[in-house]
């Protein structure tokens, strides 16, 4: 055995059924031991998007997600797909080929420092230096990936390591790393002061972060939500936590979320923070939620606990554990007449955005995909405009929401649907993109054809490069620069040249038909949806 | 709100043990220049236990930042251990190198400052010697005020290392292997 058959032996033994991947010199090793399995390997046609297609995968399964590319430009490719993954927190393992050994720091063709130029987006990296290590190596990577604070490891492995005899290779059973030690379980006397806080506010609300989904706890958030009619909101990364239709749910908060939501943060008297960063986005101003309140604070990673603001009660641990744990209290507490409050309000509130009846309206278009579609699809958006309008107007059933959160970053819908259409074929898979975002990914329509994977794509299209422009009409005045985006290609001719089924919408009173269209079978459809050019977020 | 903040920025001396991998330093020093932490010193050398490296880093910021400095540290997948070096019950030795201009009539009066200051002279040339100074910052920081009628030519510092007094807070690594 050689070192790359002992790294596919590594994922067979993590259960790995998919690499996203492009191949090289460097690491044509792995990959041609990749065809002695039955490991699927799916090409895809830039290094980045096979991060976002493995993102993709990790967030619907609940695994690591793998890819796989070669050195130098393969791996330095990859970096915006890793970093989307870390801040994210999104489990993958990245592997690497690598010049030989002996050539690393002469600057040889395709080489590149790439453990370094990704240190700071890597939850940990590898330069595997003996294909003995192989093994504890891989084991270790799978390990850190998907536990504690979830996030993408690194493994880089020079072609000579690849390609080195590996004497005798055993799969570590279970993981002893010296320095690595995650808290999953809560502080027992934390929970209590939390349990003991609860009885003495009076209008707490509980701010659902991506932590939540990454630990899996959203039923046990609901059930002690619904034990003590606590309201919950949701960070952009925390949707999907919570049912739309569920009476305690309002919405997201942030610059861009649901004014309610807002309402209920600053209102309330405490504040149950969980799985969530306290990032800018969706607390702007992080005293609102410490000033006059008892803010609580629950993240398995510590770091994030004080980072942006102080809590009253700190909490470190998964979001499942600690739920457990608090619904064994018998604690009951109604808080009933606040969520009637938060309820007048939401009645109360209008919409201000602007929106002319002659063109279809991007969030009643997204309310009305995200009904029909199948109750347990998969709904990527994008980013730009178009992410806003979805975050705010998708509704939550039984299906995942995933989108570029903390990143924000363009192209990352189209791949991210592939990979969650691999990983579950049966469920219904959506990527809705801007016609800005759609040019980034635009070159994966032939790995989906290739690979048979049928993602349905919406591209809302308005010809700018929307959410800059709104940033521009608002900040300078509607002095606009570099955002109008013409040259665009043809979509129909696109969507044939492709061999996908193409829908155009671009009238109100045919927006419902036009959804049914595009939902119908299970097959890629490329629908434009033509939005008005000047239609904002707010 | 930042003269607040200002006010209220002041140095800690952190201990770590660290797996002693290749890239464990640059991961530690790559982190504070990503997160804006200032960093006043930094040594590091091999422990009792080869496996291991203890690394003494002084920093400086608020309470909030030295807070986040000991989590983010902390969170590194290479570190075992990181605790703060605290001032009262630790002992703290810098290393000073000074080369001094010197020729034949500067030499008495400079051999009895250092004689006073227990530095020893570890080389003499003609025109120069070099002093060699272990102690406390603020003995490092006296002595060299003191040659300031003399012409330094070049100091090296080693950074501050530090230990803390005592065997309760020892780290015991095999323990918790």
């Amino acid at each position: 055995m050689n070192g790359a058959q002992a790294m596919v032996k590594c994922l067979e033994n993590e259960g790995v059924e998919v690499v996203f991947g492009y191949p090289g010199v460097a690491i044509c090793p792995f990959y041609d031991s990749l065809l002695e399995t039955d490991i699927r390997s799916v090409l895809i046609r830039t290094e980045q998007n096979a991060a976002h297609a493995a993102s993709g995968l990790a967030r619907v399964t609940g695994k690591v997600g793998v890819c796989a590319v070669t050195s130098g430009p393969g791996a330095t490719n990859l970096i915006t797909g890793i970093a989307t993954a870390f801040a994210d927190s999104i489990p993958l393992v990245c592997i690497t080929g690598q010049v030989n050994s002996e050539l690393i720091g002469s600057d040889v063709f395709q080489e590149a420092d790439i453990t370094g130029a990704a240190e700071s987006f890597v939850k940990y990296s590898y330069l595997v230096r003996n294909a003995e290590d192989i093994p504890r190596v891989f084991k270790e990577a799978f390990y850190i990936a998907s536990t504690g604070r979830k996030g993408p490891v690194l493994i880089d492995v020079p072609i000579d390591v690849q390609n080195a005899a590996v004497k005798k290779f055993k799969y570590p059973e279970s993981v002893s790393m010296r320095t690595y030690k995650p808290t999953v379980k809560g502080h027992a006397v934390q929970i209590k002061k939390v349990m003991t806080e609860l009885e003495k506010v009076s209008r707490p609300v509980i701010c659902a972060g991506g932590g939540v989904l990454s630990s899996g706890a959203q039923e046990m958030l609901r059930q002690f939500a619904h034990r003590h009619s606590i309201p919950v909101v949701s960070t952009m990364m925390g949707i999907g936590t919570m049912r739309t239709e569920d009476k305690l749910y309002f919405g997201m908060v942030g610059n861009n979320g649901a004014p309610c939501a807002n309402r209920a943060m600053n209102e309330a008297d405490m504040v149950i923070m969980v799985g969530a960063r306290v990032a800018d986005r969706a607390v702007n101003q992080p005293e609102i939620i410490t000033r006059n309140k008892v803010l609580v604070h629950m993240d398995v990673d510590p770091a994030e606990i004080g980072k942006n603001a102080g809590p009253t009660i700190p909490l470190v641990g998964d979001a499942g554990h600690i739920f457990a744990d608090m619904l064994e209290y018998d604690t009951r507490c109604d808080f009933g007449p606040w969520v009637e409050q938060l309820a007048g309000y939401e009645r109360e509130i209008a919409e201000k955005r602007r929106h002319d009846p002659a063109y279809v309206d991007p969030a009643a278009f997204v309310r009305r995909l995200s009904e029909r579609m199948q109750p347990d699809g998969i709904y990527v958006a994008d980013v730009g405009q178009n992410q806003i309008w979805s975050c705010r107007n998708f509704i939550v059933r039984d299906g995942s929401f995933l989108t570029s959160g903390g990143m924000g970053t363009m192209g990352y819908s189209i791949p991210a649907a592939m990979g969650a259409k691999i990983a579950c074929p049966k469920r219904q898979a959506v990527a809705v993109c801007g016609d800005g975002s759609f040019q980034m990914s635009m070159m994966e329509l032939a790995s989906m054809r290739q690979h048979q994977v049928p993602v349905k794509i919406v591209v809302m299209a308005n010809h700018y490069l929307g959410m800059v422009r709104e940033y521009q009409q608002n900040t300078y005045k509607g002095r606009y620069a570099v955002v109008e985006l013409s040259g665009g290609p043809d979509l129909s001719r696109l969507a044939e040249a492709y061999g996908l089924r193409f829908i155009r919408l671009s009238r109100p009173e045919e927006m419902d038909s036009a959804i049914d269209a595009f939902l119908e079978g299970d097959e890629a459809v490329l629908m434009e949806c033509v939005i008005d050019p000047m239609e904002t977020v707010k | 709100m930042c003269g607040e903040r200002l006010a209220a920025v002041h140095k800690k001396a952190f201990q770590l043990i660290v797996d002693n991998t290749s890239g464990v330093l640059s991961r530690i020093s790559g982190l504070f220049s990503r997160r804006g932490y200032n960093i006043e010193s930094i040594t590091a050398g091999v422990t009792a236990d080869p496996r291991f490296t203890r690394i003494t880093i002084v920093a400086s910021g608020d309470d909030e930042i030295l807070d986040q400095i000991e989590k983010q540290v902390g969170k590194l997948v290479d570190v075992r251990d990181i605790r703060e070096l605290e001032p009262h019950t630790s002992v703290f030795r810098e290393l000073a190198l000074i080369k001094v201009k010197a020729g034949a009539q500067d030499r008495p009066g400079l051999i009895a400052v250092a004689n006073v200051f227990r530095a020893n002279i570890i080389d003499v040339g003609a025109e120069n010697l070099i002093i060699e100074l272990t102690g406390s910052q603020s003995k490092l920081e006296a002595f060299l005020k003191l040659l300031d009628g003399y012409e330094i030519l070049e100091v090296a510092r080693t950074g501050i290392a530090g230990l803390s007094r005592g065997v309760d807070r020892v780290v015991h690594i095999e323990e918790q292997l």
